[in-house]
């Protein structure tokens, strides 16, 4: 639950960023309709595609579940640790939504079932591609621990702080240290992958569930030495 | 159909193709390990942070 409110705050800050943009210059009607959408549609994914998992052996459905994690987590931790290193440059809100209004601003106006389109389409595809990962960090620890609806709770509590810190804030929600939780979840899913991934492969762990803690410690320990030898070498890298 | 090929190749995969294929390999081996004597827990692992040292001293040239 945990993993799915993080990662959930941390594609919502970035979905909000698009929908206050297309709110602001193309009006709220068309933006928060297209951020509805794709609330909903995430909802169909997640309905559907939820009891059909169930049905898979949960062997099999470990190994799967778990690869797959593993490669979203390392592509997470693989950012953060980027970021955090120097190399690659923080995320900045300000900075999106900016340039995200300057475009919404120079767009076309086009009314489709009474919308305005751009404001629509861009909002929907927004939250969409943010959620979507959302969609499936949901779908993947709800189904290997049993409770769908429990993942989708964490998702949708942070759903809700966001939009809440959101109207609060009356902007993109710049403060909000943004690689820290992405770091986090990069950490949790590249120990639950790791876990999983290894029982699927026919793995077993010595005291079975209790050394999933100490996964995570590795996991951690290893990408934080990750990040203090990275700027080193950033430091150490000519200009 | 490109791109919604696209799409899900960079959804799935990400910046870098290599960590996603040394992930299967890394899952590979550990099953083969898994159904000898010697255990195998330790490999998936050790082979997740030598994918994620790779991957990163790439990206930081």
């Amino acid at each position: 639950m945990l993993s799915a409110f993080l990662a959930s705050a941390v594609e919502m800050v970035e979905a909000l960023t698009i929908v206050l943009a297309m709110g602001v210059t193309r009006g709220w009607r068309a933006a928060l309709a297209g951020a509805g959408a794709a609330t909903l549609a995430l909802a169909a994914i997640v309905a559907v595609l939820g009891p059909a998992l169930t049905v898979i052996p949960i062997e099999a459905l470990r190994l799967v579940v778990g690869a797959l994690l593993l490669v979203f987590g390392l592509q997470w931790l693989r950012k953060a640790i980027l970021r955090a290193s120097g190399w690659r440059a923080l995320r900045d809100e300000d900075a999106v939504y900016a340039r995200r209004a300057a475009e919404a601003r120079g767009a076309q106006h086009e009314l489709r079932a009474g919308l305005d389109w751009y404001g629509f389409t861009i909002s929907f595809k927004g939250v969409l591609l943010e959620g979507l990962e959302v969609a499936f960090i949901v779908l993947t620890f709800g189904s290997t621990q049993g409770s769908i609806p429990l993942a989708a709770a964490g998702a949708a509590a942070a759903v809700v702080l966001v939009v809440v810190a959101g109207i609060v804030v009356h902007g993109p929600l710049s403060r909000v240290p943004e690689n820290a939780l992405a770091f986090a979840v990069g950490v949790m899913l590249t120990t639950f992958g790791t876990f999983w991934g290894a029982e699927g492969a026919g793995v077993d762990w010595p005291g079975d569930d209790a050394s999933l803690p100490g996964v995570l410690g590795f996991v951690l320990l290893v990408s934080l030495t990750f990040v203090t030898a990275l700027r080193r070498r950033r430091r150490l890298a000519p200009a | 159909m490109k791109r919604f090929a696209t799409f899900w190749w960079e959804f799935v995969v990400g910046d870098d193709w290599r960590v996603a294929a040394g992930i299967v390999v890394a899952i590979g081996l550990t099953a083969l390990l898994a159904t000898t004597s010697i255990p195998a827990w330790w490999l998936l692992p050790l082979a997740v942070a030598a994918v994620l040292w790779t991957s990163l001293k790439r990206a930081a040239g």
